[in-house]
């Protein structure tokens, strides 16, 4: 009898080990092959610049307020209010030590496109990898390169203040599966060539979609619903829905979209608010042809109310 | 063209006076009808600027009074107690950054100054005027204004 227990016993601890070893393989930090990082040359400076304004980089990383060239200080220290806590962005400047100069191009990399930090830990998606997968190591080696020419600073950021279970990072493991991938959000049935860069500006690099598309109770976006708009995940407001059915842009043509991106003035001379103010200032960096391509694609995602 | 502009303008400030001679208005609708000239006057510049209006001296000088008028009298209008009603997208930082929220007001209005005393005298003047204005514009959007 007592023989029989242990082997139910037995057993069932061998059901659960499966369990937690599945669960584990399946939510472990999962970065590239390191040959993915092989090869790639010299980075294109200027391809990495775009993608460093696009990216929109400073919005989070640059100090509480810089203009000027000071917007180019990657110092970190903002902190990111979210229903999860309060999220302290890190120093991702050319220091050596406080920022990621001495970083490797597979280190930033995946955590670019795998959302892994350097110590092989899951990154929060406060960071948007979610978005920025959809870039290419290519891409990466370039902006990577970029960066390098940056100014160093030895700011160091507090660690985020998180309530339970959000401060354990293995719990993002979950998140992630059921939420990361790489996929296109939008199926254009197009292969025209400007509004598929507009596809990889928007859903890549540019990541508007983690604004502008309402999110579900666990914080992934609703696929339904892209760029849609929803509440304001860092406050007050509303941000809104930016496809063609929008009651407030839908209406604007694409010279009206690039014309805001470019001024911050809206069609009836409106002014751009709230935190599309600091996503315009880097927008206006870009080249006439990436802000109609980003339009061209805005102006053909599905339609939502 | 430059006759109706003027007297548009004109005629929003002669409106604005008026009211707040009488100080009949609610705040929120003061400051909204403010914004609503700088609006304007912002939307006279941008279209000399963008080549849809040809180059208009007095034109521009109309839109930047509108703005330097309407700013000097903006920031008064926020008493405590107008944080809400009329569809106000005021945000809260106004009344706990006051002093700041004054100060980049007053920025806007001290530009327009600095624009009065020197005309832009051409179509590209009006474009570097417009694009330091409405960088201005969105310093302050940025904290200050609730889209709701």
């Amino acid at each position: 009898m007592a023989l029989r227990w242990t082997r139910i016993l037995g057993a069932g601890a061998a059901v659960v080990a499966v369990g937690v070893a599945a669960a584990w393989f399946l939510t472990k930090p999962a970065p590239l092959p390191e040959d993915s990082w092989a090869g790639l040359g010299e980075p294109d400076l200027a391809r990495g610049e775009t993608l460093f304004w696009v990216g929109g980089c400073a919005g989070c990383h640059a100090a509480k307020g810089a203009t000027g060239d000071a917007v180019k200080v990657m110092s970190g220290g903002l902190p990111l209010t979210s229903p999860f806590g309060t999220f302290h962005v890190p120093n991702i400047s050319s220091d050596p030590n406080a920022g990621i100069g001495a970083w490797t191009l597979a280190e930033f990399g995946n955590a670019m496109l795998r959302g892994v930090g350097k110590g092989g830990e899951h990154l929060y998606p406060s960071f948007p990898y979610t978005s920025y997968a959809r870039m290419s190591p290519e891409d990466v080696n370039n902006l990577f390169g970029y960066m390098k020419t940056l100014p160093a600073s030895s700011n160091v950021a507090p660690p985020h203040e998180l309530g339970f279970p959000y401060n354990i990072r293995a719990t993002l493991g979950g998140w992630k599966f059921l939420f990361f991938n790489s996929e296109p959000w939008v199926d254009l049935a197009s292969a025209d060539e400007k509004l598929q860069r507009g596809q990889f500006l928007v859903e890549g690099p540019g990541h508007c979609g983690e604004c502008h598309t309402p999110r579900n109770a666990l914080g992934g976006l609703e696929a339904g619903q892209w760029l849609a708009g929803g509440p304001n995940p860092e406050g007050e407001g509303r941000i809104p829905n930016i496809t063609p059915g929008s009651r407030s842009v839908g209406s604007w043509s694409e010279g009206d979209l690039v014309n805001y991106f470019q001024t911050g003035f809206t069609p009836d001379y409106d002014s751009v608010g709230g935190s599309m103010v600091e996503v315009q200032k880097n927008l206006s960096h870009l080249s006439q042809g990436d802000l109609e391509a980003i339009a061209a694609y805005l102006k053909a995602v599905p339609e939502r109310q | 063209m430059r006759l109706k502009s003027t007297v548009v303008i004109g005629a929003v400030l002669g409106c604005l006076s008026f009211s707040s001679a009488f100080a009949q208005e609610e705040p929120q609708s003061a400051r909204q009808a403010q914004m609503k000239v700088v609006g304007q006057s912002m939307k006279e510049l941008g279209a000399i600027a963008k080549g849809e209006k040809p180059y208009d001296g007095a034109a521009v000088k109309a839109a930047l009074e509108g703005v330097s008028t309407s700013m000097k009298a903006f920031p008064d209008q926020f008493p405590a107690g107008t944080e809400t009603g009329m569809e106000t997208e005021a945000a809260p930082a106004i009344w706990e950054k006051t002093d700041d929220f004054r100060a980049k007001s007053d920025k806007l209005a001290a530009e327009a100054d600095t624009l009065l005393a020197s005309v832009p005298a051409d179509q590209a003047g009006v474009g570097a005027a417009m694009k330091a204005l409405g960088a201005t514009c969105g310093d302050c959007h940025e904290t200050y204004r609730l889209k709701r």
